[in-house]
Parts: structure tokens; sequence; C-alpha cells
């Protein structure tokens, strides 16, 4: 849709409706603002015979958080190693701020591995600065910001302690800084609260919706769907190397929304018109719509009846019933 | 800075602090004075003690009256044998000796000691040797005469170029020994840093440090920058080790000063032996870089690496076939060889003029085998480092070699 939308564009622009100047400028304007962060095109990765990433497309708009989500070994992590030309695909593009990825855009991503350490020998500082440098980032402001970081997470005063030094949630936390100490445009975390305690987790998760907000482009790997739900704009779910969700949340919830609908009510009655299925949960029950009944027709009929309703509301799958689902039918 | 010279930095300074590089640096000229001192010691109890030692001998033959004062020991005349054994034992004589009658016709002398020993000291032969040699010659020849017979061979080689000039590199143990420490040297120094190339990787590799890295540079750019940096570090500890060697040499005994003393370092070894250690660094440090890349633990890196460890030290295993026949084709295949060639032209240049074609040819071949060797790992290292804890078969490996 962007692509026609951008000869779209085009084509007004050579109609020589604007001068040459301000077409070039409004030219430059618009495909700036419609670039993606990130466009992969057709990427697939074999090993042996195995397919481990199959024709994935995806695209990244500035400012979102895209959750990537799957099953173990569905190929999100080669997906993400892809991205960041660890490994090449053997067919397919990558475009990463508008451009293949090079030395100069490597130096505009923060990537957090599923697989990370630190030289356990090095200090804390230390180690942030020389990865922020390897980032391109002098050295001075490298340690100014650390600093800065630091004493967000209130980890300041310990920062000549050696690495080995630290529990693994302190780790971690270095780690993220390490991510982000460079300012990147484009941040990937490959399962990032993996391992961190619920103050930690929620920390991080503050830091990323900062990001977020500062304009940050954000793509999350993870198996929790609940963080997912809290903090994605839109999720890419992919199972045995190939894409199986992609979209809003809202979307992809709608599109697996059941007929039925939750009630909590007083008196509900046994034989309800047009239900063809009553399922009791602790809060509410829930009922199955027979298919020609539609849910303001049951509602009326509730309340033509004298029924108390305290609750209506149309169910809608959890994103974790919905990842059972697809990866349950993937298994099959 | 570059990534490259960052990472350079890095290695370097992570690796000059290691306790193991502190160590082994130290030990050098740790062991070095700890010989000296030793040698004093041990030299200092050998010396003979400041008495004269005085020998008995009976003359039954006739004619042995001279030459009795030989250096530090006197050689006194007995007449009874009864006489020289009670001087025996009563330890006015170390020992005596007896000279028969028919000692012009066998030769054979008696020798009477209280020391149980397996064969007679050749300081003890020596002079018994001399005092017979004298008294023989004595009256029917000049002293000069004597002693050229006592000493007949005093010899030097020259040795000369293809055109009849005396050639500059005149051989011996003065010029073998120090291509000969500068081989082990470069030896020491290869494996030692090498050594820690391959721990370093496959400590990254446990910690997990390596994708964090190839996410800001590329496979390359970290071989190239670990390569330069441990190569430096290696370099920074042949430097100290010959400085420590020149330090102490001053302070060694005179018979070692002596030696060291006429120890002269031509410029054009000087110049080869920083070529070859720079050059045989860097093939080591490639290959072991290759071998990081495929081994799941530092561990087994280290048991990997003996394949090519052995491979560099076989000139050593040959150094005296070397030594006898240093332009056989054996020698000069050595020379050609990549991983062999930096010991074997040490070894040769101490001996002989190596011909500028094969020196030419080795490094050409050296050059080639670095750049074959760096481009192979870096694709070894782009596709295995992160894969942990699981080694590739050698399909795997040669695949890699082809795709990546």
């Amino acid at each position: 849709m962007l692509s026609s939308v951008l000869r779209l564009t085009d084509f007004s622009l050579e109609k020589e409706a604007f001068p040459i100047g301000a077409r070039a400028i409004i030219a430059l304007g618009l495909k700036t603002a419609l670039m993606f962060t990130v466009e992969v095109n057709h990427i697939t990765k074999t090993y042996g015979t195995r397919a481990v990433v199959n024709d994935v497309s995806f695209t990244v708009n500035p400012g979102e958080i895209l959750g990537l989500i799957g099953p173990n070994g569905a190929g999100k992590t080669t997906t993400i190693r892809m991205m960041m030309d660890i490994i090449q695909p053997d067919s397919g593009d990558i475009k990463i701020l508008g451009e293949k990825l090079t030395e100069a855009s490597k130096n505009s991503i923060g990537y957090l591995p599923e697989e990370r350490g630190l030289y356990k020998k090095l200090n804390i500082v230390d180690s942030i600065v020389y990865f922020a440098a390897l980032k391109g980032m002098d050295s001075q402001l490298a340690r100014k910001r650390a600093d800065d970081l630091l004493k967000r997470v209130e980890m300041l005063p310990h920062k000549n302690k050696k690495i080995e030094e630290l529990s693994r949630g302190m780790g971690q936390i270095i780690q993220v800084i390490v991510t982000v100490i460079h300012d990147p445009k484009l941040i990937i975390l490959d399962e990032p609260t993996a391992g961190l305690d619920p103050v930690n987790a929620q920390l991080l998760k503050d830091m990323m919706l900062e990001l977020r907000n500062q304009g940050k482009t954000v793509i999350m790997s993870t198996h929790r769907m609940n963080e997912i739900e809290e903090m994605c704009d839109r999720i890419l779910m992919i199972n045995h190397g190939q894409t199986v969700l992609y979209g809003g949340i809202r979307d992809i919830k709608s599109k697996f929304r059941g007929n039925s609908v939750l009630v909590e009510a007083d008196n509900l009655p046994g034989e309800i018109e047009g239900v063809a299925e009553r399922r009791d949960h602790r809060n509410a029950t829930e009922l199955v719509l027979d298919g020609k009944t539609t849910p303001q027709q049951l509602l009326g009929w509730l309340v033509t009846r004298g029924i108390t309703v305290n609750r209506f509301e149309i169910a809608t799958p959890s994103l974790n019933e919905i990842f059972i689902k697809v990866a349950g039918n993937g298994h099959e | 800075m570059n990534k490259t010279t960052l990472i350079a930095r890095h290695e370097f300074l992570v690796t000059i602090r290691r306790r193991a590089f502190i160590i082994f640096t130290l030990a050098f000229p740790l062991l070095a004075i700890f010989g000296i001192l030793a040698a004093q010691v041990i030299s200092g109890l050998a010396k003979p003690p400041a008495a004269l030692e005085t020998v008995g001998y009976i003359d039954q033959a006739g004619g042995f009256t001279d030459f009795t004062s030989q250096g530090s020991v006197t050689i006194k005349p007995f007449t009874i044998p009864g006489d020289a054994q009670k001087a025996l034992l009563d330890n006015s004589i170390k020992e005596y000796f007896v000279i028969p009658p028919d000692y012009l016709q066998t030769g054979a002398i008696q020798r009477y000691t209280l020391n149980r020993q397996l064969d007679t000291s050749g300081k003890t032969e020596q002079v018994i040797r001399d005092f017979l040699l004298g008294n023989l010659l004595k009256g029917k020849n000049s002293q000069a005469v004597i002693d050229r017979v006592k000493a007949p061979l005093n010899m030097t080689s020259i040795i000369l170029t293809a055109s009849g000039e005396v050639a500059p590199n005149q051989g011996g143990f003065a010029a073998f020994i120090i291509p000969y420490i500068f081989g082990l040297l470069l030896l020491m120094s290869i494996f030692f840093s090498s050594g820690y190339l391959l721990q370093g990787l496959g400590e990254e590799k446990e910690n997990r440090v390596m994708e964090i890295l190839l996410s800001s540079v590329s496979a390359r750019q970290l071989l190239a920058g670990k390569v330069i940096g441990l190569g430096a570090a290696g370099l920074l500890q042949v430097i100290i080790w010959l400085f420590s060697a020149q330090f102490l040499a001053r302070y060694a005994s005179s018979t070692w000063g002596a030696i060291i003393g006429n120890l002269q370092v031509p410029a054009e070894f000087l110049i080869l032996g920083t070529v070859y250690f720079i050059l045989g660094y860097l093939l080591f440090a490639v290959l072991m870089a290759g071998v990081g890349a495929v081994s799941p633990t530092a561990r087994e890196g280290q048991q990997l690496s003996t394949l090519f460890t052995a491979t560099g030290v076989i000139p050593l295993m040959f150094m005296q076939f070397i030594i006898e026949n240093p332009n056989h084709v054996v020698s000069q295949a050595m020379t050609i060889i990549p991983i062999t060639a930096p010991i074997t032209v040490m070894i040769r240049l101490g001996i002989t003029e190596i011909p500028m074609w094969q020196i030419a040819a080795s490094i050409a071949v050296m050059i080639l085998a670095i750049f074959g060797c760096f481009v192979l790992a870096a694709k070894l290292f782009r596709t295995f480092l992160l894969m942990y804890g699981k080694r590739p078969d050698f399909r795997e490996i040669m695949r890699s070699f082809r795709k990546a």
C-alpha cells in the first residue's frame, strides 16, 4: 500500500504541479516521513534441507513497537540475526532505515541478543564505554551517558564493580544499557525480560515505552504474551519459519473473535433463546451464540425478561490463546 | 579510531593484564636470573681448592725426572712402592702411579687411588699424559715442538663466498646460537599469542559476548582487530625478553659474558627475524582464529590447535638434520612451506647463506597463505562463532567456505 502511495506521490509530482526545487523537497520529505525503519522482503534461510526462515516479509514503522512471537525454534532469532547482518539470507533483502545494512547503519541499531553476555573481568563502566565506542560513540560522551543511565537504574555506586560480581538481573540491566547507550534509532531486543525479576522487568518495560515515546522503533521478541499486549502496536508471529500472523493486535484479536459473549447477570435462566452452548467461568458465564442470533438480539432478549445485566462483553480471545491456537495448528 | 583499532587496543590491554601473560613474560628473565645465580653458585662450589695437589709416581722405566710441575699439580717421585702407598694412606699425596720397566713397549701405567671412580678423571689423565710426553720428547725436540705435540690442532674455518671472498656470515656457535634463540623465542611468542587468541575466543563464546560484538562490527574487523592486538602483545613480550637478555648479560659470570659478548647479530638477520616473526605470528593467529571459531569451548580449541602447533615445531625436531644439511631439498622445502618456514629460516640463517630466491619465495608463499587463511577464518567466524556448545563436522565447515 505504501508503495502505491509513493507511486501516487511521484505521479503527482511528475504533473509539474510544483516547481522543481519544491518537488524535490516535497518528495524527500514524503519519502522520509513514509520510510519504514525496517523493511524485510521475502527472506529465506535454509540449513541443509530445512528452511529455518521461509519467505518472511514485514515492515516496521518509525516509532512503533513490533512484537516478534513464535514457538521455540520458529525462526525468530534467525530472522533477527539476518536483520543484523550477522548471518546472510539465501534470498530476499532487508533494508534498515531505508538502505541495506552498512557500518554506519549498524551504529543506528541497538541490539540485545538472546544469547548475551559481557566481559566478566571488565568493570561496568568500561564495558559500557567499550561497546559504545564500537558503535561509533565518543568515549567521553559515552562515559557521561553511562553515568546518567546507571544513575537512573540506581547502579551508579557500583559502576567500578567487575561484571562477574553482578547478579544475573543486574548484568542484564547493564546489557540493556549497552544496547541503548549510543541513542540508536532502532532497538532490537530478543527476550529482553527473560531472567528478570518483576521489578527489573517493569523497569525495562518503562524504558522501552519511553524509547517509543522518543520516536525510537523497537522490535521485541518474547514468549510473554502479556508483555506483547501491554507494549506492542503490532505483532509478527512466525511458526516453522513462515509468517502465520501479522498485523495490529486489535485487528488480530477481532479476527480470532468467536461467536460468544461474556455475561454477568443476576438470575440468568437455564434456557436462553439463540444460545447454542453455555460455559460457566468463575466471574462470568460465556454464552456461545447459535450463529443466527446477534449479541444485540441476545442483550435485548435478556433485558426484556427483566434480567439485571451487570456485564455484557463480546468475548475476544487473549493473545496467549491465539498463540496457542496458531502454534498448535502449526504442530498438527 | 576505527573499529578494528578499537578491538586491537581492547585485546592488547586485556591480554597484557592477563595473569598468564604477566607470569610468562616475567618468567623468562626470572628464570635467567635464577640460572645465572645457580651457575655462579655451582661453579663456585666446583672450583678446586686453593691448595696444590700432589700426585706420586714410581719410575721403573727410567728417564722420567722432569716436567714434575703441571699447573696446580706437583708430581712427586718415589723409589719404593711402600713409601708411595704409605704417603697415599696418610693423605700426603692424592694418588700415585707406577711407570713399569716395559712402559715403552706397552704404554701401560698402573694408577693407585683411594677413590672409587668409574674412570680416571680427565684432569688426572691430562696431567699424567703431559708429564709422560714431556719426558719422552725432552732433549730431542724444542719446547715449541713438545707443546705442539701436546696440542697439535687449533683450527679456524673460513667460509668463502662463490666469488672467493670471505663470507660475512662465518657460521659457528656465535652465528648459530642467536638465530636458534630467536627461533625459540619466536615459537614461544607465536604459540603464547595465538593461544591467547584461542582462549579469548573461547571465553567470548562461553560469555556470549560474540553476538553483541558482531552486531557492531563485521567478522573481518573482529578477526583483524584480535590478530593485531594480540600480535602487539606477543611482540611486547619478545621485546621485554630481548631487553632483559641484554641487561642480564652484563650481570652474567665472566664466562657467560664472554660468550654473549662475542655474539653479534647481523642486520640481515634482524630484518629477516622481524619479518618472519610478524608473518609467522599472523599465520598461526589466523589458523588459531579458525580453530577458535569452530571449537565450542576454550579447552576444545586448545586441543584442536595442537594440530597446528605440532606442525610448527617440526623444524625443531629436524634441527640436527637442518644443521648438517642446510641446503638439502628437505631443508629448502621446509623453508617454503608456510607453517614450517619461520623456524627453518631462523635455523638455516645461522648455518648457511640462504639464496635470495628461497627467501623471496618463502615470504611470498607465507603472505599468500596468511591472506587465504584470513579469508577462510573470517568465513568460519561468520558461520560458527554463534554456534554454542556444538562442534561443526567437516562437511559443515566445507559448506561454510563455499557459502559464507
